[in-house]
């Protein structure tokens, strides 16, 4: 295993007090503080090489769980291994063997050409000037960066920026790829591109990624096993298949016929199973069982000039799993 | 340590780039730098009615310039730096790296010194032309003068590593900063040449680490120290250095425990 979490904890103390001048002065005095259990006891483990979702709402732990994982941030208890070293104690053959990428936080040097952050990894790293090369030439290519290379990072798109952070992040190879929110604010063209690019350095150098999205596209494209987290605590850690089918068991239907769906096919459909009708075209959600027969009996009693059989969306199934956890 | 120590030159070739990057910011804060010239001409006027000491003129003339020339070459900035970037988060980014973040600050403020030298060295050229030759004579104390140079850098980098460090415990720690620049002022040789103390004050300031940050390099390049006296300087210079140094680095590991960017 390349990543063991057992029971890993963050709590801290924030200070609270309420607007005005009057608790401004009583705070001289007196400052309350409330205990914030960002992380409350979490265990998972990795293998080398997984690509794992990880997933949660806003201030669920997420980003701190990762920060714990690649030495930023001392946990108040628990274990936590990473590539055989305890992230804390932060070894240099740790974090060489690391990276964390966050998609709100860049390293580039604002106001120079991305070439010389390249340069300046390079001396960080020390990677020798063979190699050095060979690794920046494969990420130019991949990731399209020539015509960037020369510009000052401040010129650059987000986009383009993150093409740039990414190859930066990549250039000693790390075997441990820590990506947080790596598309946010890029658009679906470059989300796209970003996640080919991710699913090939992991494919090809065997690295393990652990990655953190709240666009579930990259989270479906990417990550076949999900953990979920909800208020510092696991809620689900398993295939991203069985989340869904688990939590959500039901299929959606959309089906468009030539005419409006007649009595006997709606009675057939059922009042449950319908969600809405549209003119000729109709939503349903069926149970997994009753699929089969379903679909059959519309197409032999019905002219379907159409029909889509899906998932439920990942935002409303997480939704629900975090609803029956509040629960 | 090594591995740090191998990443320092390309880490100083990087901090040197951006050093040029900025350099239109970078000449107008060096011409901040005015408080020498302004106690040069204070002090010059008052010599000229009598002598202070073995302080004529010239003598004057020449310790302010001094002055000058050792804060251009000892400036730094990273209190500042730590202070943005722990409140920012963006301190993150050198924790990831497999070198200590203290290598990289002092990497980018040691790399602005070949900057600092297209002030300095026409300052110097033209001190000795206006004053003839002032400085020190003794080979001794000429090899000595970039050693302590690089302390009275070190000394001021390293307690501002410090000050910047403390933002780890508190919300900011740069109210901090302007009390030991407080200090600093009076107490180094910046504005009254540390010899024209009372001789009770003159005990204590001589056992104090601010002399060592500006009035020793001073004093030893222009001649007002014998050559054992530098030397004694030098070796009393290096231990604060030394002391500094493991000060800072002890204050890093406990600071790291506090580093508290939750949250994206």
């Amino acid at each position: 295993m390349v990543i063991e979490v057992d029971g890993l904890m963050k709590h801290y103390r924030v200070h609270e007090r309420p607007p005005g001048i009057a608790a401004a002065l009583r705070s001289l005095i007196s400052r309350p503080t409330r205990l914030v259990k960002a992380v409350d006891g979490i265990s998972f483990k990795i293998a080398e090489a997984e690509r794992v979702g990880f997933l949660g709402p806003n201030g669920a732990g997420k980003t701190t769980t990762l920060k714990m994982l690649s030495g930023l941030l001392l946990p108040t208890a628990g274990q936590a291994h990473v590539a055989g070293y305890v992230p804390f104690q932060r070894k240099p053959e740790f974090l060489s063997s690391i990276m964390l990428v966050a998609g709100q936080k860049q390293q580039l040097l604002w106001d120079l050409p991305p070439a010389e952050t390249f340069e300046m990894n390079r001396a960080i790293y020390g990677l020798d000037k063979a190699q050095f090369k060979q690794t920046l030439d494969e990420l130019v290519e991949v990731l399209q960066l020539t015509p960037l290379l020369q510009k000052p990072v401040r010129q650059l798109s987000l986009g383009e920026r993150m093409k740039c952070e990414l190859a930066a992040a990549l250039l000693h190879r790390p075997r441990v790829l820590f990506l947080d929110e790596p598309t946010i604010g890029l658009d679906v063209t470059m989300q796209a591109a970003v996640r080919d690019f991710i699913r090939r350095y992991n494919e090809q150098h065997g690295a393990t990624v652990i990655l953190t999205s709240h666009y579930m596209e990259d989270v479906a494209a990417l990550c076949p096993r999900v953990i979920v987290i909800n208020d510092g605590r696991l809620v689900w850690d398993g295939a991203l298949d069985e989340l869904v089918r688990s939590t959500r068991p039901e299929k959606l239907i959309t089906v468009k016929l030539d005419q409006p769906a007649s009595p006997e096919l709606l009675a057939l459909i059922g009042e449950k199973r319908l969600i809405s009708q549209s003119g000729v075209q109709l939503k349903l959600q069926v149970p997994q069982p009753e699929l089969q027969p379903l679909v059959s009996g519309l197409l032999s009693r019905a002219a379907v000039v159409d029909l889509t059989v899906e998932d439920p969306p990942l935002e409303e199934v997480l939704a629900d799993l975090f609803a029956e956890h509040a629960s | 340590m090594m591995r740090g120590l191998r990443a320092f030159p390309g880490l100083l070739r990087v901090g040197f780039v951006s050093a040029l990057a900025y350099r239109a910011e970078f000449l107008v804060w060096m011409l901040a730098y005015t408080m020498p010239l302004i106690m040069l001409a204070l002090w010059t006027a008052v010599a000229a009615e009598a002598p202070l000491g073995r302080f004529g003129e010239r003598e004057f003339s020449a310790y302010f310039i001094g002055t000058l020339l050792v804060r251009l070459s000892s400036g730094a900035w990273v209190a500042w730096d730590l202070n943005f970037e722990v409140r920012q988060g963006t301190l993150q980014r050198r924790l990831l790296w497999p070198i200590h973040a203290l290598l990289t600050f002092l990497a980018e403020n040691l790399a602005a010194l070949p900057m600092r030298a297209v002030m300095s060295v026409p300052i110097a050229i033209a001190t000795t032309l206006w004053l003839g030759p002032v400085w020190v004579k003794d080979p001794v104390q000429i090899a000595i003068i970039p050693l302590t140079l690089l302390g009275a850098f070190l000394l001021t980098f390293l307690p501002m590593a410090m000050i910047g460090t403390l933002s780890l415990f508190w919300e900011s720690s740069l109210s901090l900063y302007d009390l030991w620049l407080a200090l600093y002022t009076v107490l180094s040789g910046y504005v009254v040449p540390l010899e024209l103390f009372p001789p009770q004050l003159k005990a204590a300031v001589h056992a104090l680490p601010f002399r060592f940050m500006l009035a020793v390099p001073v004093e030893n390049m222009v001649g007002l120290m014998t050559r054992e006296q530098a030397l004694i300087a030098l070796f009393w210079q290096w231990v604060y250095v030394l002391g500094f140094a493991v000060g800072a680095a002890g204050l890093w590991r406990v600071g790291l425990r506090r580093f508290a960017a939750y949250g994206g």
